[in-house]
């Protein structure tokens, strides 16, 4: 899908993330993302790919700034990340839901409380204290975690579920923000094949729901080519790749990760 | 032909760092030995007044307990619960600002270390005096350096804890907006709870013992029955205190290693 | 959207076993304050006497240095005295004491000991050292000695009931007399611990060596009464400074020890 600039229309916009010349170096001259350039209007499920240390993490986590990228702009639903601070900030980001690799549960909370974390952006700290969410939150928390098949787990401690379930918690929280954008970092690398397969679709399912963009990072490229409207190919900290699936030949993998031992 | 294989436990700078250490020690202790004053005939008059006060020790006069024992008992116990729970308040906001993960102002971390340094650096003894020159003699002088005490103590182990805490569930709640009450709330006391009531415990058991003897300084507690007995010289009755600290100090540890196992 | 009427269902258990220990807190403390006859003007009547008691403490006057420093010294020789003596006394008393090595006519005297060491807090011991031995150093040394003998045989004896017997059982197999055991399936294992333990203790002796003078075993502790009790306070002030810095140090040190033999 090429790049379709839709800024003069509003609802286009909030669905959004431009992404402009993103640069990021931890260390001085030693640029890990060398200029980061795309852009993402209205739902769609966009699949990064690329090597490991190549910049996949760094970028999802410069655009809601949980790294702060050196330079380039950033625009997601309308907003400049890179111009915002504090409390606005956080406003921003609470429009964003990520989905991590590793999870990142509270362990020793309830499924529910888990998925209503996702909820505290907007919800005052004495509410989040003594737990008197309000009831719709409540109930949005009830049906997201029936939707993703944990009905039964409501009240379980979070580290009582398996890694497939506790993904699903994890995107459960991610929706329960109303994202604008939904991003997940390797969401499927800590799990099994079948249960990858699994949380593929319903990332795929929430993301046509709430009509919104999915970003995704991912390293399976069956995977990616499976699920994937469009797959962004990353290699030394530049794009080297944009376009469908189809379009994704032998070359381009050889490209983006080097050597051929590994293509099937 | 064999090789010849060269293997040391130590590389020589380890062995030298060792070596620095045990020669330190032993120059430590000989310099200590020559330049401390001891009093030979107090040494060699020594078994003698140990027998001398064994003997006055026995037997134990337990009609004293009614009347002055038994009062006191309780408030010792009184000061040290109640020091604790003082502590309690006082070190979590202080741990709070020690741990580096949550409190990125080295200015604030350095000035909170050294309020804990402070305050496990000068002995409990030292504070109940402080505090009899401030308060007067009795309970209120025991309990505030009871707490002030127990500050550094339960404020490192906390710092410590928090600092060791899963960075992932704070990652995801960053993530999702949330304001840093809430943070604090959801993200770090879930995982620092078991060991902030283990702490408790652990120093509430410490502080029995340290709240039976700040007495002899006037600040209240048991330690006043003993300091009175000492200087009328009944060491019948001295006896008879000191079994009742043995007790109180036993009792507690048991109730604490029952809690323990319940709990934690 | 379901049907289904979502919300009967009560997503947060209360926790009553939470609620009811705060709530006990909550009700021991208010009980606790009047027991102990804390109140209000006796607290705001301190924090004016406090107020004032402050500014009398400061600047600190170091002028009897040499008094302060003869007594620091002191202070230091009777902890590593201590610390060295105490260490070595309770090597074989946290062995005699671990249950999975010794017989219970062995351990449980040991254990004993270790107990009594525990239980009583130094100053007690120094009072009744001073009582046998007379006041000075003397007195210090051996009430830090029985202290850290409580503190390290204890955890020494949980190491060694932690330990795995395998080592020992080889061992035995093949015929070594009991101390060789001892040394080759035993200390390996719990040397590390026993090394923590010891730095541990010298700084825990560091800090009492500062207060067991109070009752005349010696020690900067004495200074530090006489002067309270004279008023002295600015002098008062110094004392403390020199002891927290002292122990500050003797930290550091402490942390760098333990650093080289954690390599």
């Amino acid at each position: 899908m090429t790049n379709q600039n839709n800024n003069g229309n509003g609802e286009a916009t909030l669905r959004s993330l431009l992404i402009k010349d993103v640069v990021k170096e931890y260390v001085a001259g030693k640029p890990v993302l060398k200029g980061i350039s795309f852009d993402v209007i209205g739902r769609s499920t966009v699949a990064i790919i690329g090597p490991s240390g190549t910049g996949k993490s760094t970028l999802l986590r410069c655009i809601n700034r949980l790294i702060e990228p050196t330079a380039g702009e950033i625009v997601v639903a309308g907003h400049d990340m890179t111009k915002l601070s504090g409390k606005e900030l956080r406003k921003a980001r609470h429009y964003i839901g990520m989905v991590f690799q590793e999870f990142n549960l509270v362990e020793r909370l309830s499924v529910i409380e888990n998925v209503l974390c996702g909820k505290l952006g907007s919800t005052p700290v004495w509410r989040a204290w003594l737990r008197k969410y309000p009831q719709e939150d409540i109930n949005r928390a009830f049906e997201l975690i029936e939707k993703v098949g944990l009905g039964d787990f409501v009240t379980a401690r979070a580290d009582s579920l398996s890694g497939g379930q506790r993904q699903r918690v994890g995107i459960a929280r991610a929706v329960m923000q109303n994202p604008h954008v939904i991003m997940a970092d390797e969401p499927t690398s800590s799990l099994d094949p079948k249960t990858s397969v699994e949380i593929m679709e319903l990332l795929n399912e929430f993301s046509a729901v709430q009509d919104v963009p999915l970003l995704i990072n991912i390293h399976d490229v069956n995977l990616a080519k499976r699920f994937a409207d469009r797959i962004i190919g990353m290699s030394e900290g530049h794009v080297v790749f944009d376009g469908t699936p189809d379009e994704l030949q032998t070359s381009h993998l050889t490209e983006i990760y080097g050597g051929e031992d590994w293509l099937a | 032909m064999t090789k010849q294989y060269e293997w040391e436990r130590f590389t020589p700078a380890q062995r030298m760092g060792r070596f620095i250490i045990y020669l330190g020690a032993v120059m430590a202790l000989v310099l200590s030995l020559r330049t401390v004053e001891v009093i030979p005939e107090f040494l060699y008059d020594a078994p003698e007044q140990i027998v001398d006060l064994f003997t006055r020790m026995w037997p134990v006069d337990t009609a004293y307990y009614a009347e002055g024992v038994h009062s006191a008992l309780i408030e010792t116990l009184n000061i040290a619960s109640l020091g604790t729970v003082l502590a309690l308040f006082m070190a979590f906001p202080v741990g709070l600002m020690a741990a580096n993960n949550i409190t990125k102002i080295p200015v604030l971390n350095w000035f909170a270390k050294f309020i804990l340094v402070s305050s496990r650096s000068v002995n409990s003894l030292v504070w109940a005096i402080l505090f009899v020159a401030i308060f007067g003699p009795g309970a209120l002088a025991g309990t505030v350096a009871i707490g002030f005490r127990s500050i550094g103590f339960c404020g490192k182990l906390l710092a410590e804890a928090l600092e060791e805490c899963d960075p992932g569930p704070i990652e995801a709640l960053k993530a999702a907006g949330a304001p840093w009450p809430s943070i604090i709330l959801k993200g770090y006391w879930p995982q620092v709870a078991p060991a902030f009531w283990g702490i408790t415990l652990f120093r509430w058991d410490i502080n029995v013992r340290e709240s039976s003897v700040i007495g002899l300084v006037g600040a209240g507690g048991i330690g006043v029955a003993l300091d009175t007995s000492l200087n009328l010289f009944n060491w019948d009755q001295v006896s008879l205190i000191l079994l009742c600290i043995f007790a109180i100090v036993i009792a507690a540890e048991i109730f604490v290693t029952k809690v323990r196992e319940k709990i934690i | 959207m379901t049907a289904r009427s979502v919300n009967t269902r009560r997503p947060f258990k209360p926790n009553w076993l939470a609620r009811f220990g705060w709530l006990l807190i909550l009700v021991y403390a208010t009980y606790a304050i009047s027991a102990l006859d804390i109140s209000w003007p006796r607290f705001v009547a301190g924090l004016g006497n406090g107020a004032k008691f402050i500014g009398e403490l400061f600047p600190p006057n170091f002028e009897r240095w040499k008094l302060l420093v003869e007594n620091l010294l002191e202070t230091v020789e009777i902890a590593v005295i201590a610390s060295a003596f105490g260490v070595l006394f309770s090597l074989p008393i946290g062995l005699l004491a671990a249950r999975n090595l010794m017989p219970p006519w062995a351990s449980w005297p040991a254990r004993a000991v270790i107990c009594v060491c525990r239980s009583f807090h130094p100053v007690i011991f120094a009072i009744l050292f001073v009582k046998a031995v007379g006041f000075g150093p003397m007195a210090g040394i051996l009430t830090l000695i029985f202290a850290s003998i409580g503190f390290i045989g204890k955890l020494f004896a949980e190491a060694i009931e932690e330990i795995s017997l395998k080592p020992v059982e080889a061992c035995k197999a093949a015929g070594a007399p009991f101390m060789s055991v001892l040394i080759y399936a035993v200390m390996p294992q719990v040397l590390n611990r026993f090394i923590g333990f010891a730095t541990y203790q010298f700084d825990a002796n560091m800090r009492n060596s500062t207060m067991v003078g109070i009752v005349g075993a010696g020690g900067i502790g004495g200074t530090l009464f006489a002067a309270f009790q004279r008023y002295d306070y600015d002098f008062l002030c110094a004392i403390l400074l020199s002891i927290i810095g002292l122990i500050m140090i003797s930290e550091f040190l402490a942390v760098r020890i333990k650093r080289v033999f954690n390599d």
